[in-house]
């Protein structure tokens, strides 16, 4: 829509030329974001907060998630691979951390580093952070993207709750970073790509929405590294005589389940609770917005169901990941990894000090996407047409008008940019008292549908 | 076209399970027409404390909500047993709530004084087995 300017980049780009306007992206969208108009499907971008439930259900492919051309890690002498726990939680346990890393090294890396490093010092941070905001309750995670956004837009009142910290991405990414400065590198020639396992951590790091800059230099999606692991696993690739694995400095049980549900929660001291899935989401904070629960001290609130394990680019099952990673964890606590051990020469914790220093972010805006209009009168004669259009829909939600919801399209007559006879009983009604012809009628739904869909199969 | 709009909730007695609907569609209202976020919040706040006192005292109630540029007014007026004392009502932790609607995270005594703090003007008016009527007001300019 063009009554606000752009307030967010998106990852997730609709293909027209792909898309066959079957509106099943609208009619799952938690913000509806989605109209059907010439038979293809739009998005508003002020309202879509990247959490990719439309990417998931889309069944030609005609949603794509943007990344970087995998080529890009070639214009840098270091290619840093960032990678997050739940991408060796894609394969069956058979294959190794090992594999998947000599398969990343194989194609170029020549770094690997764990996102999930990033966490040890977030942790703290987190700890100092809320016990100098008592007063401000529940303060929220700003470790999903999506649900960053999603506070933006639909529950503004809470963007001062939000913990505004650097995500362990960026600490992780930042302390690469430096370790290779100091190392001797030329900042120039340090390339930090990060593997991601969602559409909104792209969008989050193509433009941040608290921090102006961010360390990472691009972004591949998760499912192309694992169709290049899985294949070289299914050719006979073992890893172990081409390679040299770098010494990665193991991670700590609760670091490793940091992405998971709960992952941050039972870390955190006090109450705390951990919802995952968007529309859970939604439902939640919409009974902390009435202040009926109000004793709550931290909130870790996730997009997708099952967390991190469960990205709209991951590959494998989402239980059977978390299932991985949880397993991961236990051995690695039997292990007594959790007694920290030193096997590396460096750590994050060398760097501890000087990253602690540099974790603020900017504020976080309140962005509403359901004002009518910035002008309360206004918006209240908006709202008196949506009443009124509301009287002649059927609330029957069939979505025919290329709007969600009967609200949907009756919100969209009133900021002009729909109008009531899109609607399929308004249609018949008009046709009945002789206000539409049948060829006006069709015409009418060929504009939103598209003429194809109406073509006669017999000819 | 109207300055002003009005709207009307049902409230039914005992039943929690329904207890903060007409809040959350007073705050939908608010959040479309651009009202300050924190406006809406401490409105949201005192109509559902005032909503859960009627389902939690009164046979039923009704809510009538009126909003135009320069305040919201929310009136809920109930058929129940009425409020003897409001001063003592008023006092903090004071509660006649039965340990059932404790149980269920209701009734600590705190819904009025809750509502004062929030409310920009808080009116009870009470008469012994009739019923209570409450006038919250938020002024959405500068406060009156």
């Amino acid at each position: 829509m063009t009554m606000h300017g752009k307030y967010f980049h998106h990852a997730l780009k609709f293909r027209k030329d792909v898309c066959i306007g079957c509106s099943h992206c609208m009619n799952v969208c938690p913000t509806q974001a989605i109209r059907i108009h010439g038979g293809k499907a739009e998005l508003t971008d002020n309202r879509c907060v990247d959490c990719g439930k439309c990417y998931l259900v889309c069944p030609v492919g005609a949603i794509i998630v943007e990344q970087d051309d995998f080529s890009r890690i070639f214009e840098y002498e270091h290619r840093v691979a960032l990678i997050p726990s739940v991408l060796p939680g894609q394969f069956p346990e058979s294959v190794s951390v090992r594999q998947i890393c000599s398969v990343l090294l194989e194609m170029g890396f020549t770094d690997i580093f764990e996102v999930e490093h990033g966490t040890r010092i977030l942790k703290d941070a987190m700890k100092v952070y809320m016990n100098e905001r008592k007063d401000t309750r529940p303060l929220i995670s700003t470790f999903c993207p999506a649900i960053v956004r999603l506070i933006q837009v639909k529950f503004p009142n809470y963007t001062n709750n939000l913990i505004h910290l650097k995500a362990a991405l960026d600490i992780a990414a930042q302390y690469y970073q430096k370790k290779l400065i100091d190392q001797g590198a030329d900042p120039d020639q340090i390339g930090i790509f990060y593997i991601t396992p969602c559409a909104a951590k792209i969008a989050a790091i193509k433009s941040p929405v608290g921090d102006e800059h961010s360390a990472i230099t691009g972004v591949i999606n998760m499912d192309f590294i694992y169709n290049k692991v899985y294949t070289s696993v299914k050719q006979g690739f073992s890893g172990k005589k081409t390679c040299t694995i770098p010494q990665m400095q193991p991670l700590q049980p609760e670091e490793m389940l940091w992405t998971l549900t709960e992952g941050e929660s039972s870390q955190i001291s006090g109450r705390a609770l951990a919802i995952d899935e968007i529309n859970n989401v939604i439902e939640f904070m919409e009974k902390i917005e009435n202040e009926e629960i109000n004793d709550i001290d931290f909130l870790e609130l996730r997009a997708c169901d099952q967390s991190c394990a469960g990205g709209i680019l991951t590959s494998g099952n989402r239980f059977f990941a978390a299932e991985r990673l949880r397993n991961n964890a236990r051995k690695a606590r039997k292990q007594g990894q959790d007694v920290f051990v030193r096997e590396s020469p460096e750590s994050i914790d060398d760097y501890a000090a000087e990253l602690k220093k540099d974790l603020g972010v900017n504020k976080i805006l309140p962005r509403s996407m359901d004002k009518l209009d910035e002008d309360m009168t206004r918006a209240m004669h908006k709202m008196q047409k949506v009443q009124e259009i509301m009287k002649t829909l059927p609330y029957v939600d069939c979505g025919l008008c290329g709007s969600p919801t009967c609200n949907a399209l009756a919100e969209d007559i009133a900021q002009g940019e729909a109008t009531v006879d899109q609607c399929i009983f308004v249609q018949k009604k008009y046709e009945q008292s002789g206000k539409l012809t049948p060829k006006e009628s069709m015409e009418k739904m060929q504009k939103i549908w598209g003429r194809e869909k109406f073509q006669d199969s017999d000819n | 076209m109207d300055n002003q709009m009005q709207f009307e909730y049902n409230v039914e007695g005992g039943n929690f399970t329904r207890a903060g609907y007409a809040s959350s569609q007073i705050k939908k209202i608010l959040k479309q027409l651009n009202v300050d976020i924190a406006i809406i919040k401490r409105t949201v706040v005192a109509a559902y404390e005032a909503e859960v006192n009627v389902v939690a005292h009164a046979y039923s109630g009704t809510i009538y909500v009126d909003i135009d540029t320069e305040a919201v007014k929310i009136k809920l007026v109930d058929e129940g047993p009425g409020i003897p004392d409001i001063d003592q009502a008023m006092e903090e932790g004071y509660s006649t709530a039965s340990s059932q609607v404790r149980e269920m995270g209701f009734g600590a005594g705190m819904g009025l004084p809750n509502m004062k703090k929030n409310a920009d003007k808080l009116e009870i008016s009470s008469e012994v087995e009739k019923g209570t009527t409450v006038e919250i007001t938020m002024f959405l300019n500068d406060k009156g």
